[in-house]
């Protein structure tokens, strides 16, 4: 699976608006000096679509693995990370961001301004995620269904928010923010594209510790916690597994829909309900998943680009209907 | 990695080699076309491209934004999308010398990308001022390579703007002592549930001003929906529209079903003026005309 997903990055790599050619990939080991002009298509290839590319993969890796962790979480098929206020807290504090402390970003200095919304939109995603684990603890302790109703309050009260913020914004505010909403990987370099796979490759590490006792949890809350599973204990490092991985791709790259929710379906249909080999698959096929909805986002109406949502929700639902049909064909039921 | 070997089936190699002249071809044809040293400008802003070609720089022209509209020649070009939502390669893919952007232009994260790629990019900070749209003009002469033509069309836009702000002067002279400016309310519809109204800071209150008439609505800044008692209240003797926007709140009727714009003293004579967006808020050289055109369609609306 892994040959597969390094030859479809080499395909999406080549595709793109600017042509490239054989020379400008073997200019990375091309004996020429720093002073060698580069050209264009080389510069294209290595500074701004080879980084978008691997940027692609890691981001649906995150969102693929965020995905099912919390649909093994919530032992439903159809959970979402949005579940866990992650995509709502961030949109909220994007939206406060852009309306409410417009002004103050015009007092910072100049190199730190493009941090500014995703950072915040980071810090709001783990605090509602933060805020959602105390909350849930008060309300209703020990239990991961009542962790998904407070979820979906918390959920409410960030869409007022962020409502209130789309009355309160002026027109340019609101294009900003929905653009925003419809998720975007452009801008993306390479110290960023490091930060994320050092981020997607620990918190993968510790998720698939947690693997066998997601397994348990799939008895049930009460049996697993007969067999000495501490659904408060697991519930904690799954929000803030979730949290990171989520929360990082929506802060960078706006709502993305759809793989979280699809990359965990697509991994079970083809590898079973085993959660040490589901978390694994899952970063494969999003990876895969948002990497060709990415190819398609910035190549169908070259010179100008489709948000990346439209099409990861384009792909994803078509894609799950047919796996769902078929499964429900060859085993007489949805697993 | 595997050393690529060369299928031995006849046709295939035909067919692989042919598939390889071309895109070489194609990739020297691309490269021969960016060493050429002729200027290749990307300009992103409506009022931005209409000078562009007002001063005669458009066989430069390579790549327009969505909100560039007038001349007819527009629809021609490449079509970088929305200004807030440029892609990097899609731009460098035209190859420009240039990008000339509004403010607007965005993500800034995109705009570094094109910038490190080599190809230089100005932001024209746009305000809503006749002053303001000469200074742009001046610099996208100066960007274009074609300072005289900017300046001749700075004069005449100058004479313009001077006749028809004499024309507004008189009109406002020629007003009885008792009358006082007249109250203008503009109203941005883009289907008839969403219907906004300008306040303070917008470019429509900037061109009702210019036209000698006062925004009818006051204490707020930008775009808000509209609310019925506000706009009672401001008592409008005038409302103002885009031709665009009227036609999407469904025409005068559709405009006065409204809640609220039927019982102002704008809506019961049925006093609406309506203009073609680009051209009332474009804030481009059609300026001077679109003033002039403004002030004469308010004078016969207010005699009506």
């Amino acid at each position: 699976m892994f040959a597969a997903l390094l030859l479809a990055a080499l395909l999406a790599a080549q595709f793109g608006a600017v042509g490239i050619q054989w020379v400008d990939w073997s200019s990375a080991w091309s004996p020429a000096g720093a002073d060698a002009p580069v050209s264009a298509g080389a510069h294209v290839l290595w500074n701004i679509r080879l980084p978008r590319v691997v940027f692609a993969l890691w981001i649906g890796a995150a969102l693929g693995a965020s995905g099912a962790l919390t649909q093994a979480l919530f032992r439903n098929p159809l959970a979402d990370p949005s579940l866990l206020g992650v995509t709502g807290g961030a949109a909220c504090a994007a939206a406060l961001t852009i309306v409410a402390f417009a002004g103050a970003q015009a007092t910072l200095p100049m190199a730190w301004r493009p941090w500014v919304l995703p950072v915040s939109a980071f810090v709001g995603a783990l605090s509602v995620c933060f805020a959602l684990d105390r909350l849930a603890r008060w309300v209703t302790p020990g239990s991961i269904s009542g962790l998904l109703l407070t979820g979906v309050a918390l959920n409410a009260v960030a869409v007022s928010v962020i409502g209130l913020c789309t009355y309160l914004a002026t027109d340019e505010q609101l294009r900003s923010l929905s653009f925003w909403t419809l998720g975007s990987l452009a801008g993306a370099g390479w110290p960023l594209v490091a930060a994320i796979a050092v981020l997607v490759l620990g918190a993968a590490w510790r998720a698939q510790r947690l693997a066998r006792v997601l397994n348990a949890l799939a008895l049930g809350e009460e049996v697993a916690g007969h067999i000495g599973v501490s659904a408060q204990h697991l519930r904690a490092q799954a929000i803030v597994l979730v949290a990171l991985l989520c929360g990082f791709a929506v802060a960078w790259c706006g709502t993305i829909a759809f793989v979280g929710l699809i990359a965990p379906h697509l991994a079970r249909s083809v590898v079973g309900p085993d959660q040490r080999k589901v978390l694994p698959a899952s970063l494969v096929i999003g990876a895969l998943l948002l990497l060709l909805a990415d190819t398609f986002a910035r190549t169908l109406v070259v010179p100008a680009e489709i948000p990346v949502g439209i099409f990861t929700a384009l792909i994803g639902g078509p894609v799950l209907l047919v796996m769902l049909a078929d499964l429900a064909r060859r085993r007489g039921g949805v697993g | 990695m595997r050393r690529l070997t060369l299928p031995a089936d006849a046709s295939r190699r035909a067919w692989l080699l042919r598939a390889g002249a071309l895109v070489a071809t194609v990739g020297s044809a691309t490269s021969a076309r960016a060493a050429a040293p002729a200027q290749r400008i990307v300009s992103i802003g409506g009022a931005l491209t209409e000078m562009v070609f007002a001063i005669g720089a458009e066989p430069s022209l390579v790549g327009i934004d969505t909100t560039s509209l007038y001349p007819e020649g527009v629809r021609k070009l490449p079509n970088v999308g929305y200004a807030r939502a440029l892609s990097a390669e899609g731009v460098l893919a035209l190859a420009p010398t240039q990008v000339i952007a509004t403010e607007d232009a965005g993500p800034p994260a995109v705009l570094r990308q094109i910038g490190a790629a080599g190809v230089p990019v100005t932001i024209l900070s746009a305000n809503h001022r006749f002053e303001g749209m000469l200074e742009r003009l001046q610099r996208v002469g100066e960007l274009t390579a074609r300072v005289p033509q900017a300046t001749v069309l700075a004069q005449q836009l100058r004479a313009d703007w001077a006749r028809a702000q004499a024309a507004v002067v008189a009109r406002a002279a020629a007003r009885t002592n008792a009358q006082a400016a007249p109250r203008v309310l503009f109203v941005l519809s883009h289907s008839t549930s969403q219907v906004m109204v300008a306040g303070a800071g917008t470019s429509a209150e900037a061109m009702i001003e210019y036209a000698g008439a006062v925004n009818a609505l006051a204490g707020f800044k930008g775009y808000k929906p509209l609310t019925p008692e506000a706009v009672i209240a401001a008592r409008p003797d005038l409302i103002l529209a885009t031709e665009q926007g009227l036609q999407a709140a469904g025409g005068t009727a559709g405009l006065l079903k409204l809640p609220g714009l039927a019982q102002t003293p704008a809506g019961r004579p049925q006093r609406i003026v309506a203009l073609e967006a680009t051209w009332l808020l474009g804030f481009g050289p059609r300026l001077p005309a679109a003033l002039q055109q403004l002030d004469a369609a308010f004078a016969a609306a207010l005699k009506a």
